[in-house]
């Protein structure tokens, strides 16, 4: 339509990094540019990381297209495919190809990626020598490969591509030897034991090594025949693949006067020092760093569209990467910083006889690093940790051993998923198989947990298959998979995480939801169904006297403070105190019941009555009925303190050793009425025995005869977790004080929606006792602050509705026509 | 256009006062109820009106009860996002309900309903 009006992006280099930077741009605003691709390659994009897969017969070349024509096509792009772009005039704003073809833009993307380097020896150019970069180095393979029996191929170099050339072309029927320089394989990305364990398994399949060799020359008349190197030797060749590595393809750049180092250097918005040019990918060098791996990529494209179609907030601040070598059959994983160094401990598990090796390099109780070999299976969880610069020193002694090891009780004995059936169930709560999601990836080309939350639904609701998920994605994707999708933002609206914008709130006394998107700069003025509920926790429980509790930004049932049901009715429950009630509460229920015609009546697990099935309209008319007999909400609907279960204690049992029914009660009148980031459910069991179950409770207390011990962090439901034990306690003011300071430190530091069992995995239980238990100052001061946010908070919201008049709009309909 | 919505002329519409304009919370949604079902009607920041059939193409769930931001409801149950201006679902989910013309006179919400609301 208007393309005059468009702005134009012209794109060198037709690979991943300029291409899912395009899309990314498509998927932003798809009628911001007029978009137009230059490739020196005569085909579509394709998928570079996959050429291993190809060249050892698993894929086809069309397997592991990304784009084809018909792409460019649907989405306007015009491709000039085999033009190489030669030269830039950047006063005239137009890119000059080789054949004379002319394209002007208003923003240039240079992503002409690496080339491999090639060892200057002599010989170097004879025919029968190649690298592995492109689908004609492939092809040039295979035909070398299939042009005659017992043939021998020299791959010079024991890096990650040369030993996935070599593998491939050993498949191919030919004899292979790898060539290292340095005595241990894939040096930067494993160490030694571990290099030495690939070794071993490729020579049992086959494969030649000479390692610590240089070198000298390539001998042949008209083709490559053999080898020779520093030390005199010769080996005889058909082929000679070198992959010694890459170097950033900055030809272009240099030419036409962009600065560059050793890549073409970037700022945070992979702007070039030409305002109007950008550039991503290999070619780039970003604070220093040059990336040869796909994962960053994906950040940068994000970035990059971002700044492209002027939304202008979105930041690349490096990428943590970490390796799988695509060797069917081989195991192996490497990230983080491996080598380690002053201040590092190692965690070594070694069993060369299955040939199983995992080392992981620990600095102050968190990950630096991590080498897996022949049992991979715990890599992402490991990476994620180290992402998150988790303290592991909880679970430090079971570390090794997995996730599945930490208390998981979900989904912890089935955690190798390649071997699972694709019928076997991933997601139990929608129903989503293996298969499913196996299939969703590869035809709708899936790369990010979101991407397959949104398509297939599985893991987007309790979360517990995540890890599944996860693994399911890495096994289908094998190195195009990127678990480092860097920080974790709260929504799409944002790219601020969860702990950046508490911090913004704190610091900048934001204390309205308007002034957090506007400071934070917000994509969508409203805000979305993810946000806005956070937000306005956020808001409420760091200035719970300032700001104002929007309603319209929370979920259903704490708007209607009713649990809403499937058919769209709801669910009452009122607040029994420690679970003891009487006659006359019953009666009053009972009488409710009835005259409201209450469908289902229904003891819950936190020791009070349900009543299932009420009519919106009802609710402010059966609180009112309700509040007559002393009830107050028991908030069974919100992210607030649930319930505090509790057993009949020495009052009657033989076994009790104190009041723990009258301590449940007084805690309950603390706490009640309190906005957490999820919810919260107490207990007090009156000795050992534990019937209050404490245990799996978020602050479990369980009385001794010489006092309470303090349990925190535990809970039922999907992943069960018992409690970390904190204390031993001698009174029951002290018990008080504990849960108001403890339930303070999760209110003000846990992420909204992260309950307290994986908020202190998160934050480590040593942090915990640090600011509870040890610093008798800081859990007065937490202590005092929780005290202070329920004067506030401790107002019964049926009572305001019922009585009050509050929200009626909420539960009358605007108008009613009789039939 | 959703596919689902009754192919009736302008002339065919009844249109029903739903009730003032100040009556819908900004960023809320109230229910009118009609022997055919529940329509629930919408009010962004702007302070555009939208009307849909209060039933989630998922599985039913009332749409009026949902979080609403710029032109879209996400359903209470399932977090379905559903457009308030067209009744469709967002991909990749696929779906949609029906939608129904609004017009705000004088402060008052009108909603236009085809003649199988009659």
């Amino acid at each position: 339509m208007l393309d005059q009006k468009r702005k134009r992006l012209v794109v060198v280099g037709n690979g991943m990094a300029g291409m899912r930077t395009v899309e990314e741009v498509l998927k932003l605003d798809p009628d911001f540019y007029d978009i137009t691709v230059f490739g020196t390659e005569p085909h579509g994009n394709y998928n570079r990381i996959l050429l291993s897969p190809v060249l050892a017969g698993e894929k086809t070349v069309q397997d592991i297209m990304i784009n084809d024509d018909a792409w460019y096509v649907k989405n306007g792009v015009t491709l000039h495919k085999g033009k190489k772009i030669v030269n830039v005039d950047r006063r005239r704003r137009q890119v000059i190809a080789e054949d004379g073809t002319v394209a002007e833009y208003d923003r240039l993307l240079i992503a002409t990626g690496s080339n491999p380097f090639i060892i200057p020896v002599p010989g170097s150019h004879l025919p029968g020598v190649v690298t592995f970069r492109d689908i004609h180095d492939v092809d040039t393979m295979l035909a070398a490969a299939r042009a005659g029996k017992d043939r021998h191929a020299v791959v010079i170099g024991g890096g990650l591509l040369g030993l996935e050339a070599a593998n491939g072309l050993m498949k191919q029927g030919m004899r292979v030897t790898v060539v290292h320089l340095l005595d241990s394989l894939m040096e930067r990305q494993l160490d030694k034991p571990a290099g030495m364990l690939l070794q071993q398994s490729l020579e049992e399949r086959g494969m030649s090594f000479l390692m610590e060799a240089q070198t000298e020359a390539i001998i042949g008349e008209d083709r490559v025949h053999a080898v020779r190197f520093k030390n005199g030797t010769e080996v005889a060749a058909d082929l000679v693949v070198m992959a010694v590595g890459i170097r950033p393809n900055v030809e272009l750049a240099k030419k036409i006067g962009l600065y560059v180092e050793r890549g073409i250097v970037v700022n945070d918005t992979m702007q070039t020092y030409d305002p109007c040019i950008y550039s991503i990918g290999e070619c780039v060098q970003h604070r220093g760093a040059t990336y040869g791996l796909v994962a960053p990529l994906w950040d940068q494209a994000k970035v990059c569209a971002n700044h492209l179609v002027g939304l202008g907030y979105a930041r690349y601040q490096g990428s943590v990467t970490s390796t799988k070598l695509k060797v069917t059959g081989i195991d192996l994983f490497s990230a983080g910083d491996f080598q380690g160094g002053e201040g590092t401990e190692d965690i070594v598990y070694q069993d060369a006889r299955l040939g199983v090796y995992k080392r992981l390099v620990l600095k102050d109780n968190r990950i630096q690093g991590a080498v897996l070999y022949g049992d991979t299976a715990s890599g992402s969880w490991y990476f994620q940790l180290l992402r998150d610069n988790t303290d592991v020193s909880s679970f430090r002694d079971v570390l090794l051993f997995g996730e599945a090891h930490t208390g998981d009780a979900g989904h912890g004995a089935t955690n190798r998923v390649a071997d699972m059936a694709s019928d076997v169930e991933i997601c139990g709560c929608n129903g989503v198989c293996k298969g499913t999601i196996v299939n969703a990836i590869i035809e709708k080309q899936l790369y990010t947990l979101d991407e397959v939350r949104a398509h297939t639904k599985a893991s987007s609701s309790c979360g517990s298959c995540t890890g599944l998920v996860e693994q399911i994605l890495a096994t289908t994707l094998g190195g195009d998979y990127n678990p480092a999708n860097s920080k974790k933002s709260i929504c799409a609206c944002t790219e601020y995480s969860h702990d950046e914008v508490r911090a913004t709130i704190r610091q900048q006394h934001l204390i309205s939801m308007d002034q957090v998107r506007d400071f934070l700069e917000w994509k969508n003025p409203d805000g979305c169904q993810k946000c806005r509920p956070a937000l306005n926790y956020y808001l409420i429980s760091t200035w719970p006297a300032e700001a104002v509790d929007d309603y319209q930004s929370r979920f259903i049932n704490e708007r209607a403070h009713a649990n809403i049901q499937k058919d769209g009715t709801y669910s009452v429950i009122p607040r029994m105190w420690g679970g003891v009630t009487n006659a006359s509460e019953l009666r009053a229920i009972a009488d409710v019941a009835e005259k409201y015609n209450v469908p289902t009546v229904k003891i819950t697990g936190g020791q009070r009555i349900d009543l299932l099935g009420v009519k919106k309209e009802d609710l402010p008319k059966m609180w009112a009925d309700l509040g007559k007999a002393g009830f107050v909400s028991g908030h069974a609907y919100g992210k607030s303190l649930r319930t505090v279960k509790t057993c009949v204690g020495k009052e009657w049992c033989r076994f009790g050793t104190q009041d723990s029914t009258k301590l449940g009660i007084d805690l309950e009148k603390m706490t009640w009425g309190t906005w957490t980031p999820h919810k919260v459910k107490l207990a007090v069991s009156g000795c050992p025995r534990n019937c209050a179950e404490a245990t799996i409770k978020d602050y479990g207390v369980v009385c001794v005869d010489s006092g309470y011990e303090i349990h925190v962090g535990g809970n039922g439901g999907v992943k069960v977790r018992v409690t970390d034990f904190l204390c031993h306690l001698k009174t029951e003011e002290e018990v008080k004080e504990y849960c108001g300071a403890f339930l303070q430190l999760y209110r003000e530091e846990a992420h909204y929606l992260e309950r307290t069992a994986p908020w202190i995995e998160r934050v480590g239980l040593s942090y915990v006792k640090k600011r509870v238990v040890e610093d008798a100052e800081s859990r007065a001061v937490l202590h005092a602050r929780f005290l202070a946010s329920q004067v506030i908070a401790q107002v019964d919201p049926w009572a305001e509705r019922a009585v009050g008049g509050k929200d009626q709009h909420e539960f009358q309909p605007m108008k009613e026509e009789l039939a | 256009m959703s596919g689902r919505l009754e192919q009736v002329s302008n002339e065919q519409l009844r249109w029903v006062e739903a009730g003032p304009l100040v009556d819908i919370p900004v960023l809320g949604s109230r229910v009118l109820r009609f022997p055919q079902g529940d329509v629930a009607v919408f009010r962004n920041r702007q302070d555009e009106v939208f009307a849909l059939r209060d039933r989630c193409p998922h599985k039913g769930g009332p749409l009026s009860q949902g979080i609403v931001s710029g032109r879209t409801v996400a359903c209470p149950l399932h977090g379905w996002i559903i457009g308030l201006s067209d009744g469709q679902a967002a991909a990749p989910d696929e779906g949609c309900t029906n939608h129904f013309p609004v017009k705000v006179e004088s402060g008052l919400v009108l909603v236009g309903l085809p003649p199988s609301y009659d």
